[in-house]
């Protein structure tokens, strides 16, 4: 499985897909990259005339890139004509920087444990400096669906 | 371990994944996760993960999926058990 047929599976369209690119992937992790462009809509009220990404979309990018982009990798066994609902379920994030417009983020996400559908990454962000901007432990719920 | 032991240890191992207040107070054999104790799926793989740690087993899908009552989950934990002490 190529990593573009992975970004073909995700199921976010604009504004809502955070990933751009994926620079590793294995059975234990994932590395990919996501630039927030400076007309990202939200960027109008958080905060007004002081742009920020905000935490939730942090954590979003997180995991799409973290949790997402591996569950599909793992369930690659899964017919592509599936579709694989998703939820995440529990997450726990600190926030160390703030992330402004057009920055770079690096996700990197180590599996925890992937059972009975459930999947549990440790997961961090980078700036393009290297400086972790948040970290922390995002699970989820990755069930192949019938029928699409 | 016996049954009433099994159930004692099931009890606390389930409390922090329901918000069901009374229906925790009676948990008895009958008890239904997702029914009685309102708990989802994910966190059902939680307690599942938590059973394997406390009983020192393991765990296979398709006793997983029968895992949604106190009983089946007290025999299933039971057998494993003995399965483990024949070994």
């Amino acid at each position: 499985m190529t990593t573009q047929e992975i970004l073909d599976q995700l199921p976010y369209g604009k504004p809502f897909l955070f990933v751009d690119e994926l620079l590793h992937l294995d059975e234990n992790g994932v590395k990919g990259t996501y630039t927030y462009a400076k007309d990202l809509p939200f960027y109008e009220g958080h905060f007004k005339n002081y742009p920020l990404t905000p935490a939730v979309i942090l954590t979003e990018t997180m995991a799409q890139i973290g949790l997402v982009c591996l569950g599909i990798y793992l369930l690659r066994a899964v017919k592509t004509d599936q579709n694989i609902a998703i939820a995440m379920t529990s997450n726990a994030i600190d926030f160390l920087k703030p992330v402004g417009p057009g920055e770079q983020v690096t996700v990197t996400s180590e599996k925890v444990y992937f059972r009975f559908n459930k999947l549990s990454c440790k997961v961090k962000m980078e700036n393009a400096a290297g400086e972790v901007v948040c970290k922390g432990n995002i699970s989820g719920m990755l069930i192949p669906k019938e029928n699409g | 371990m016996n049954k009433e032991e099994i159930i004692e240890a099931l009890k606390t191992i389930i409390e922090p994944y329901s918000e069901e207040v009374t229906a925790l107070a009676h948990i008895d054999e009958n008890t239904d996760f997702i029914n009685d104790l309102k708990i989802n799926s994910a966190n059902l793989v939680d307690i599942v993960l938590d059973v394997e740690e406390k009983f020192n087993i393991e765990i296979d899908n398709d006793s997983m999926a029968k895992m949604l009552t106190v009983k089946a989950t007290t025999e299933i934990i039971a057998q494993k058990l003995e399965a483990n002490a024949g070994q």
